[in-house]
């Protein structure tokens, strides 16, 4: 320890006030605080003692409740991988390590990506580098399917960054959610390598086995509704059968981005989230909430079969439990209100429903449903304010 | 019967040593000082006196220039040894060099019969000049009261709930004829609105048989003993109401004042903290130097000496003079050391209101914390949510609050409550954020807009 601490003492008289680096200091401290609490103490008068917990140890948090998703879409991309190729007999192991050698290079270029151009603004403004960008590196990978090229997820990585978090002034000052704002500018910008049937299973130099799609069960669902056929009882035909029973979904077996799929490990995550305190269980809870009220909605008024897929189907399908539970709780772009926090939820679920159902060009709903709630945050949290601030004035004037 | 309130927000920090009922000789200081800086609200101290003259204990020292009437005097008698000022020849500490046996003024005595004939005009006079009155604190804003003010109601915390905050009813130990006397003139001040408010276990002897008061009960965690925290539960301030508050101690000091004709400076203070050897009560008098009242008491490591709780006391060091608020001090170890990977790693020691990775401390939450003064973390923006609403038990968002303070917004403050709070009410607020912002200056920035808007 006193090795690296005289490492970074040997480098400070260079990039201290003054000195030919000093644009680089708050580099220089952003690198040291990672490595060591730093030794501030509180002022001679407020609070004489702080918390033990700082945003680096939040966003931290947020990162362990990640891992248990990261790991099982390494291990899924190499499953779908060998199911999609007709090898039957591949392992564990070789699953997980094929999976990661397509993921590890995307995670790899969104943090290599995103901490430069952090890294850049924190040089020119010189306010300290912040902690969001840590957590935001790991969850663009993960709403990213694993055939995406590495230089639309830097361009992808750059635009969100700049265009979400830093135009506004850096993490607690952006509105949208900064990993969906990079989703959002490839699915806009490069449509073709991040929708559509092909993207989600990574085939490699491999043909796939006869009969195979690659479609997931929304875009069954979209299909199905445009022929006027009837979807749950298609899916028998699937070339992989079982692939979209419940439990297989719930579990997340299935094609997708890589770090969506398993509504499991979301809810894991969810757990980590919601003990610690880190994420709000009301926003996660609410955006179920409203998807399968929404779900329901549509079964009453079913007038094809995708609307008539049973409103628990939402759940487990697509990115909503990992939306939910990973992007809707982000605590700068959400509603601030507790009671807010139950409208933007439940918002965030109806919307991604009438997305999935009712909106053709767009199989899938809650990464803008999230943002469009997002942008609406601020408006329910007026209310919810203005609300608080008539019932005060009425209790003060009793 | 008195009325109980159950509040469930807030956090009690489980801070080590605290002092054990005992109270320990000591010799008392030479030197002690009075600071103007104690009182908020001041327009501008006026010196009354100069380096070398003679004070009694109850002479006055200096007047502010906001209501000249009130007195602010010397707690004990001596010789005005220096006077510091600071930038613009503002007053910073007033020190006196005492006397080994303290010389009293002597204010008018008053029988029994003579205080129930005093007028609301002749308690305020006797009050004022008499050195009491700069312990008069009105809300909003907690600034000095103001003795041309009528308040609906005088409210005092007769429990602090702070951490290692010392035992009130210690504190009054012997003294509940002229609490009862000092009740008695409150209630010229104010006729049946005297609050008293206690904790929720039985009522201590000093409190048990007063008289025209109105007792309420509090239960809850920290915050619960803060006197703001109280009205905001028994009757919300808005802009047009005007209380007083008062602690208790003074509240003694006016019953000794009238029936002795002295003012009585002295009090007992805990000696409290985890670098102090024996945690105890010591008998001294306001203003005292620290170095006296620890005097070897203390382990031998770099230490910061905290005059008042570690909340929203202030860092005064061993050579520092005790505020006139006060009754507790408190010596905590310095954290200017970096940890590596302390961000990081787990820990059962450190305490947090957050359960965030690695912080075991809420598994043990009544074991005893041994804290240092290091923020542990650096300053950010506002970032996580719900936090402060959890631990401040008033119907107010703290988030809102502060950030149309941030942002001078004084429409959005006053309806958002900034009449209510002062800084102590939201030191919580400040010790759990993850953002490691200055909640307690923020606070003060809005009420002194408020106040001058």
């Amino acid at each position: 320890m006193k090795l690296l601490q005289n490492l970074f003492d040997s480098i400070k008289p260079h990039v201290e006030k003054g000195a030919k680096y000093e644009k680089l200091h708050t580099l220089y401290e952003g690198h040291r605080t990672i490595f060591f609490k730093p030794s501030l103490t509180t002022g001679p008068t407020g609070v004489q003692v702080k918390d033990a917990a700082d945003l680096k140890r939040v966003m931290f948090t947020v990162i362990v409740a990640l891992i248990p998703c990261l790991l099982f879409g390494m291990w899924n991309v190499g499953h779908q991988h060998f199911l999609a190729t007709g090898v039957v007999d591949a392992t564990f192991i070789s699953k997980f390590l094929l999976g990661a050698g397509q993921v590890l290079p995307i995670l790899i270029v969104s943090y290599g990506v995103g901490l430069g151009v952090e890294f850049t603004f924190c040089v020119i403004r010189n306010h300290p580098i912040e902690e969001g960008f840590l957590v935001t590196g790991i969850l663009i990978p993960l709403v990213m399917p694993a055939t995406i090229p590495l230089w639309q997820v830097a361009m992808a990585t750059a635009f969100g960054v700049f265009i979400a978090k830093e135009v506004f002034g850096g993490t607690g000052m952006n509105i949208l959610n900064v990993a969906l704002t990079s989703r959002a500018f490839l699915y806009f910008a490069y449509p073709s390598q991040i929708a559509g049937d092909m993207v989600w299973t990574y085939l490699g130099d491999q043909v796939a086995v006869d009969g195979f799609s690659g479609a997931t069960l929304l875009s069954y669902g979209a299909a199905a509704a445009a022929n006027g056929t009837e979807m749950m009882a298609g899916l028998g035909g699937h070339w992989y059968a079982g692939m979209f029973d419940f439990w297989n979904l719930f579990l997340g077996v299935i094609p997708g981005s890589i770090g969506e799929t398993s509504v499991l490990m979301c809810l894991i995550g969810a757990t980590i989230l919601v003990l610690t305190g880190v994420g709000s269980w009301k926003i996660i809870l609410s955006v179920f909430g409203g998807a399968w009220v929404m779900g329901m909605i549509y079964n009453l008024a079913g007038t094809n079969s995708f609307m008539l897929m049973p409103a628990h189907y939402h759940l487990v399908v697509g990115g909503l439990a990992f939306g939910a539970v990973f992007m809707a709780t982000d605590p700068v772009s959400a509603a601030q209100t507790e009671t807010g926090k139950w409208i933007y939820g439940f918002m965030i679920g109806v919307l991604t429903v009438i997305i999935r159902i009712s909106n053709p060009a767009y199989p899938e709903g809650i990464m803008l449903a999230i943002l469009f709630m997002n942008v609406f945050a601020p408006l329910i949290d007026y209310y919810v304010v203005e609300a608080h601030k008539k019932r005060r004035l009425k209790r003060a004037t009793i | 019967m008195p009325q109980t309130f159950h509040l469930k927000k807030g956090f009690n920090i489980p801070l080590a040593g605290r002092a054990l009922l005992s109270e320990h000789e000591i010799s008392q200081p030479d030197s002690f000082a009075v600071k103007p800086s104690d009182f908020k609200g001041l327009v501008q101290p006026k010196l009354l006196v100069s380096v070398g003259e003679n004070v009694k204990a109850g002479d006055p020292l200096f007047f502010d220039k906001g209501s000249e009437e009130v007195l602010f005097v010397a707690p004990v008698s001596g010789e005005i040894s220096e006077i510091i000022r600071g930038e613009r020849r503002k007053i910073i500490e007033i020190r006196i060099l005492a006397d080994k046996e303290i010389d009293y003024k002597a204010f008018q005595k008053q029988t029994k019969t003579d205080i129930n004939n005093l007028t609301r005009a002749e308690a305020i006079a006797a009050l004022t000049a008499g050195g009491i009155w700069p312990s008069f604190i009105q809300r909003p804003f907690g600034v000095l009261a103001n003795p041309s003010d009528e308040p609906s109601a005088i409210y005092i915390s007769a429990f602090d709930s702070n951490p290692c905050a010392p035992d009130m009813a210690y504190l009054l130990r012997g003294k509940e004829g002229v609490f009862q006397l000092g009740i008695a003139i409150l209630n010229k001040l104010a006729k049946g609105n005297i609050h008293v408010n206690l904790d929720s276990s039985e009522i201590p002897s000093v409190f048990s048989s007063l008289e025209e008061v109105n007792i309420n009960k509090f239960s809850g965690p920290h915050p619960a003993g803060n006197v703001g925290v109280q009205i905001h539960h028994i009757k919300p301030i808005g802009k047009n109401d005007k209380v007083w508050t008062i602690d208790p101690l003074s509240v003694a000091r006016i019953g000794t004042l009238f029936m002795e004709g002295i003012y009585d400076a002295s009090k007992l203070v805990a000696i409290t903290g985890s670098e102090i050897i024996h945690p105890h009560y010591v008998k001294t008098y306001s203003g005292a130097c620290l170095d006296k009242l620890v005097a070897e008491n203390f382990k031998k490591t770099n230490a910061r000496f905290i005059s008042g709780n570690v909340l929203s006391g202030e860092n005064v060091g061993v050579r520092g003079y005790l505020g006139h608020f006060h009754n507790q001090i408190a010596v905590i170890p310095e954290g200017d050391e970096e940890e590596f990977l302390g961000w990081m790693l787990p820990s059962f020691e450190k305490l947090s209101f957050h359960k965030a990775f690695g912080l075991f401390s809420f598994l043990i939450p009544k074991k005893e914390k041994v804290l240092d003064t290091n923020t542990n973390g650096e300053q950010r923006n506002f970032t996580i949510s719900g936090a402060f609403e959890k631990i401040l038990p008033m119907d107010i968002l703290p988030t809102y609050l502060f950030k149309s303070i941030i942002s001078n917004d004084y429409d959005e403050m006053e309806a958002l409550g900034i009449y209510e709070v002062i800084e102590e009410d939201v030191a919580l607020c400040e010790y759990i954020d993850v953002s490691k912002n200055d909640i307690q200056a923020i606070v003060r920035e809005g009420i002194e807009l408020i106040r001058n808007s």
